[in-house]
């Protein structure tokens, strides 16, 4: 029987780019399909938005566990092979665009009306209003929530464990297993999580006071 | 020539009819102010003029350009017309001369340094070149005003339109909103201006309108207008303005 010892340790290290490269996976994927749908939230169409809203409450109604669950074994009825890997990134992507796309439209909607109106009394384009006018503020606006969901997310990734994904959460179940010494397996995996997500919850709290001080003016 | 004219505008909010036949022309050069009671229908008016309101029924000409609602063609009249607002509504996160020079640089197509040229230019006009790196946020309510009337100005329009742009700030601070909007009309620019300001009416109005109800209740020559109203309501606004 093995002890737990530093290449246990590292083992489970070792499984962080794992961690980080799903959260990655997801973050940009969920990012991308957040702008459209929180775009398409505020468009003039009201099927538009309405067909955006049924999706997004779908998804948030969601647990990601099942959702996982759905991605990994539904392409098998259809013969398709597909990684585990793929299967969580693809979750974590759809779960991670309708939370990103909520909190990105409330941003948009936040800015007042009149910024709409006197950049359309400057004869700016819809498309150029949005983009110099309403994002550069919608940005701001909404970034302490946005890195507060990307350590949302990190965290999240831990469930691909289940469909044998080795993340972190897996690696240490994995050492676990093999040393009986779950107690120091665990805390290893809970001390490198923390290690991930202080600095960005940390670094959201300060862009959350930079904000509130800014939100001071006009 | 006439930069302004519009044939009985009608609008309604609702079931409420706010504009009820209003027909002006306004020749270039000249300055209309137009006065009435919270709700008579002037500010609604103004905002018809460049498409920020729809119209039910009427036709207006701005500066050449027919009243349209297809975007393109309603930005091609925008261009042509300036619109300053009560509550200034500069872009928080731009500089004040960032502020100026987006429209030029972006509808426009101006390029970055004669935008910048611009923008010095015509904040100098309106007395602050020397806050071009300032955000909104640092200047005083006049000041931001003032920004605002230069970020119009910097499109070059053929016409600028003033919705009580005085009316949120402190009294110490519309004296030097309005001696800017003094200064424009010296140099003949074609303005319309919705106000609260009687004495500013009288001095740089040529021409001042009293709204009453959504239609046009008595007009006339500012000197005249107001030393002899006719009609028993404008004798009675103006007294109540006054106080």
């Amino acid at each position: 029987m093995r002890t737990f010892g530093s290449p246990e340790f590292l083992f489970i290290v070792y499984a962080l780019r794992w961690t980080l490269s799903l959260t990655v996976l997801a973050f940009v994927g969920g990012g991308i399909m957040g702008i459209v749908l929180a775009l398409l939230r505020i468009a003039r169409s009201r099927t538009l938005r309405t067909i955006t809203s049924f999706y997004m409450q779908v998804i948030q109604g969601l647990p990601l566990l099942v959702l996982l669950f759905l991605c990994y074994y539904a392409p098998s009825l259809f013969g398709i092979e597909i990684a585990a890997l793929t299967a969580a990134a693809i979750a974590l992507t759809i779960n991670s665009s309708a939370f990103l796309g909520a909190i990105w439209e409330s941003a948009l909607r936040a800015i007042p009306k009149a910024q709409w109106e006197s950049a359309d009394a400057l004869a700016l384009t819809p498309y150029k209003t949005l983009r110099f006018v309403i994002a550069p503020q919608a940005i701001r606006l909404a970034l302490p929530s946005t890195v507060g969901f990307l350590v949302q997310i990190i965290k999240q990734t831990s469930l691909a464990s289940i469909i044998g994904f080795i993340e972190i959460t897996r690696a240490g179940q994995l050492v676990s297993n093999a040393t009986f010494e779950p107690l120091k397996a665990f805390l290893s995996v809970a001390a490198l999580y923390f290690a991930v997500c202080f600095p960005l919850t940390q670094f959201s709290l300060w862009l959350e006071r930079r904000t509130a001080r800014r939100g001071a003016g006009t | 020539m006439s930069v302004v004219v519009a044939k009985n505008i009608r609008k309604s909010f609702g079931a409420l009819e706010v504009l009820k036949g209003v027909s002006l022309t306004v020749e270039g050069g000249e300055v209309v102010a137009l006065i009435g009671r919270s709700g008579s229908g002037k500010s609604t008016f103004l905002r018809c003029l460049n498409g920020l309101e729809s119209v039910d029924s009427g036709e207006i000409e701005v500066a050449g350009h027919g009243m349209s609602r297809k975007p393109a063609e309603l930005r091609q009249l925008r261009r042509d017309v300036g619109i300053v607002f009560q509550s200034y509504n500069l872009f928080p996160h731009l500089t004040a001369g960032e502020n100026i020079m987006l429209a030029p640089v972006q509808v426009k197509c101006m390029g970055k340094d004669a935008a910048r040229a611009e923008a010095k230019r015509c904040l100098a006009l309106v007395g602050l070149g020397d806050r071009f790196e300032a955000y909104p946020d640092m200047l005083s309510g006049g000041q931001q005003q003032r920004v605002a009337i230069a970020r119009s100005l910097a499109m070059q329009p053929k016409v600028m339109l003033f919705d009580e742009v005085t009316s949120a700030l402190d009294p110490e601070l519309t004296g030097e909103v309005l001696a800017v909007i003094e200064n424009l009309a010296r140099d003949g620019m074609t303005m319309l201006l919705v106000t609260h300001e009687m004495g500013f009416a009288r001095r740089v109005a040529n021409r001042t309108i009293f709204m009453k109800d959504g239609v046009i209740h008595e007009e006339g020559p500012s000197a005249e207008f107001f030393s002899a109203p006719k009609t028993p309501e404008l004798q009675a606004f103006l007294r109540s303005e006054v106080g």
